[in-house]
């Protein structure tokens, strides 16, 4: 069949165009290390009943020397810990995030970063980042989870690593 | 001889089909111009920030479901009556399709505009997506069921058409129009099986309180199996309009009849297993997977790049027919003063710039800046909202007089139509990209929050807000543009003795040109379903493994 000789270059060069797009992906998963959330090794848990989980008590926990794990539970229409007192971390370290939620599906977006996610019941969204500089950022459900969803939002405050109070810590 | 003198019984189903579709997209369209109007915070007194999402869920399922379906019911019907040069091989079977389609319409816009009548027991504040568990009335999940049911019907009587036109030309090439309709079904029955089982096995026995949790993840990715899928459901039409139509309507003929079938094709196998997607932001998939509908996604790119050739090339050599010369300047010979002609190309202008952001939307770690912003409703108000809606409409200036046997009423008016949709869109759509980028989350009806403000990259909120505003005003203005065009032409005061256009030129190259395995509707079935089941099997076979309901999660009605 034939195709004409200027199809010919337009489909090769698109066919350019896809590769290259995914090489940048690839080169920002691999090299960059910009992750997404994903199946990790956790089991599903049963929102239902967070009680007989880690969630039972949500809070930031120390997991290295510079590393820690902030357990958070999304809830109709609050983040905890974030909505009403700010959920404090140090900077320019690494932080793994492990959130949950016991009743419907919430989003979760710190505003202004590429920290977004959908939290599922049953579920565990874990992602880990590091925040290079004090700073204060927003905190936003972004998936519709009922009538007063457009409440749910709270704060994260990024302090330097020397004004971390570690006894705000919960202990594993 | 018109279509409607040819094809009387064919003619009544694709007015009535029309009819409903232009319903939906009155109502449809009202609601988001109280939404753009709402979440900008420019005015809120039509509706309680509550009622929000009532209104978001009619826009959505209105919109996307309704209008789109109809409408495509009607393309699709005229399509095939005309290329198989047949009427409906039973009225009674075409009738009863289209009966279920129209009362599974009607127990869903009951159940959704429930929710705004206060002190109802029936609500539907689900959204488009219902994920559960979010719970809506019965009458929701059962009419979204018939709605695909009915659709499904649809399509198998264009099947026993091509079979009794099989019957009579056993060595023919099946005609263009046809052929898209056949491998757009196709498509659709695939992918729509997931949103199905989705709603028959999980949903409405949950909706009646015959099981009392259901598993949040699995019904998400099945909804998300059809989700991406029926974005090409509402897409090809607009790409059967494009290549078979709009190449007449620029003063010239079709570039290539094989590449169109190859394009086809692409979409047959690439719609259904990319439906990951919209999940790369989820838990409880694995990343392997997530790669997959990466490459999968971006490859799917190729056809929409090849239509955009050969449909601008289409245009070219139209309009160098109308005596159209150089490099660029070949487009002011286009007919630019005609509507239907007007409305496709300024629809495959804004086609590109949504395919663009759809890139993004695609690139796996890059979608993390804007999963779930208002950057997804600029982007998909592009897509559907443009590409589809506004060559839906602008067709219809074309289709309309051919049903009727009248010519088209208000002709100035339906001229400046899909200029004032251009105009309104970019104005909307841009803004929605960067709110995005400035983190404002879509589908919520009060963006603002208190403690903290977004940065956006440049501009200002308030601007952006009023563009959205004044954006999605000018936007419904077109509406009623329309609808007043198509209210007087339809209706039956006064006849025409000049001559309807209806004509389609024969492509310059045909598909005498290809080799015939690209009719061969099995086998490229069988391969759509093969990679189907290496994209979902594993998947789905974790979610299902711990139990169909497990891990639970308690209803929330809404």
């Amino acid at each position: 069949m034939h195709i004409h000789k200027f199809e010919k270059i337009w489909i090769g060069a698109s066919l350019g165009l896809i590769a290259a797009f995914i090489g940048i992906v690839l080169f920002g998963f691999t090299v960059l290390e910009m992750k997404v959330p994903g199946l990790e090794n956790e089991k599903t848990i049963d929102p239902t009943n967070l009680a007989a989980t880690p969630f039972a008590d949500p809070g930031i926990r120390k997991v290295g020397p510079n590393h820690y794990e902030v357990y958070m539970v999304a809830r109709q229409f609050l983040f905890m810990p974030g909505t009403g007192i700010p959920l404090t971390l140090p900077a320019d370290t690494r932080i793994t995030f492990r959130v949950t939620s016991p009743d419907v599906l919430h989003g979760l977006e710190v505003v202004g970063t590429n920290l977004n996610a959908t939290v599922i019941p049953g579920q565990i969204t874990t992602f880990t980042t590091i925040f290079p500089e004090p700073k204060s950022y927003g905190l936003i459900c972004h998936e519709y989870c009922g009538p007063a969803h457009h409440t749910m939002a709270g704060m994260i405050n990024i302090v330097p690593k020397s004004e971390f109070d570690e006894s705000t810590l919960v202990s594993p | 001889m018109t279509f409607v003198d040819r094809y009387p019984k064919s003619t009544r189903i694709i007015k009535a089909a029309f009819a409903v579709a232009f319903g939906a997209l009155a109502i449809g369209g009202f609601f988001g111009l109280i939404q753009a109007l709402h979440r900008t915070d420019v005015f809120r007194g039509f509706i309680s920030s509550v009622q929000y999402y009532d209104v978001l869920t009619g826009h959505g399922v209105l919109l996307a479901l309704v209008f789109t379906t109809f409408f495509i019911l009607g393309l699709f019907q005229w399509g095939v009556s005309r290329s198989f040069d047949r009427e409906p091989e039973n009225m009674t079977f075409t009738w009863f399709w289209y009966g279920m389609t129209l009362v599974g319409t009607l127990m869903t816009t009951v159940a959704i505009l429930g929710g705004l009548i206060p002190n109802s027991s029936i609500s539907a504040a689900v959204l488009y997506t219902f994920y559960p568990p979010l719970q809506a009335h019965p009458l929701f999940y059962i009419g979204a069921a018939l709605l695909v049911v009915g659709s499904w019907l649809a399509g198998a009587d264009w099947f026993w058409s091509y079979r009794k036109w099989r019957a009579e030309h056993p060595e023919a090439r099946i005609p263009l129009q046809a052929y898209m309709t056949i491998f757009t079904m196709l498509m659709w029955y695939i992918c729509s099986l997931g949103v199905a089982l989705e709603v028959v096995v999980l949903l409405i026995p949950w909706s009646m309180g015959w099981v009392t949790k259901i598993d949040p993840l699995l019904p998400r990715t099945l909804f998300w199996y059809f989700g991406h899928a029926v974005v090409y459901f509402w897409l090809l039409p607009a790409y059967f309009v494009w290549y078979t139509i709009l190449p007449k309507l620029s003063g010239g003929r079709l570039f290539s009849d094989p590449l169109a079938r190859i394009v086809f094709i692409f979409f047959l196998l690439l719609s259904t297993p990319i439906g990951y997607h919209h999940q790369y932001a989820d838990p409880g998939i694995s990343i392997g997977y997530k790669m997959w509908a990466l490459i999968a996604t971006l490859v799917i790119l190729l056809p929409s790049l090849m239509t955009a050739f050969t449909v601008i090339s289409s245009m070219e050599h139209g309009a160098r027919q109308r005596g159209g010369s150089g490099y660029f300047a070949w487009m002011g010979a286009l007919p630019w003063d005609r509507p239907a002609f007007a409305g496709c190309a300024l629809a495959g202008i804004m086609f590109a710039a949504g395919g663009f952001s759809g890139m993004i939307n695609a690139s796996l770690n890059i979608d993390m800046l804007i999963h779930n912003t208002a950057w997804i409703p600029g982007h998909f108000h592009l897509t559907v909202g443009t590409a589809s809606a506004l060559t839906f409409m602008a067709i219809t200036y074309w289709l309309l007089p051919q049903l009727t046997g009248r010519a088209l009423k208000f002709k100035k008016l339906a001229l400046a139509q899909p200029y004032l949709w251009f105009i309104g869109m970019t104005l909307m759509s841009n803004a929605l990209h960067r709110q995005g980028l400035a983190g404002v989350p879509r589908r919520t009806a009060e963006p603002q929050y208190s403690g903290f403000s977004y940065d956006p990259p440049f501009g200002t909120m308030a601007e952006m807000d009023w563009q959205v505003a004044i954006g999605g005003t000018i936007l419904f203005i077109a509406l009623l543009a329309f609808l007043a065009v198509i209210g007087a032409s339809w209706s039956k005061s006064e006849t025409t003795e000049a001559a309807i256009d209806d004509t389609i030129p024969p492509p310059l190259s045909g598909p005498e040109h290809s080799p015939k395995i690209l009719d061969n509707i099995g086998l490229w079935t069988a391969v759509a379903v093969v990679l189907v089941i290496i994209a979902y099997t594993v998947p789905l076979y974790e979610m299902v493994a711990d139990g169909l309901f497990s891990p639970g999660a308690f209803p929330s009605p809404m």
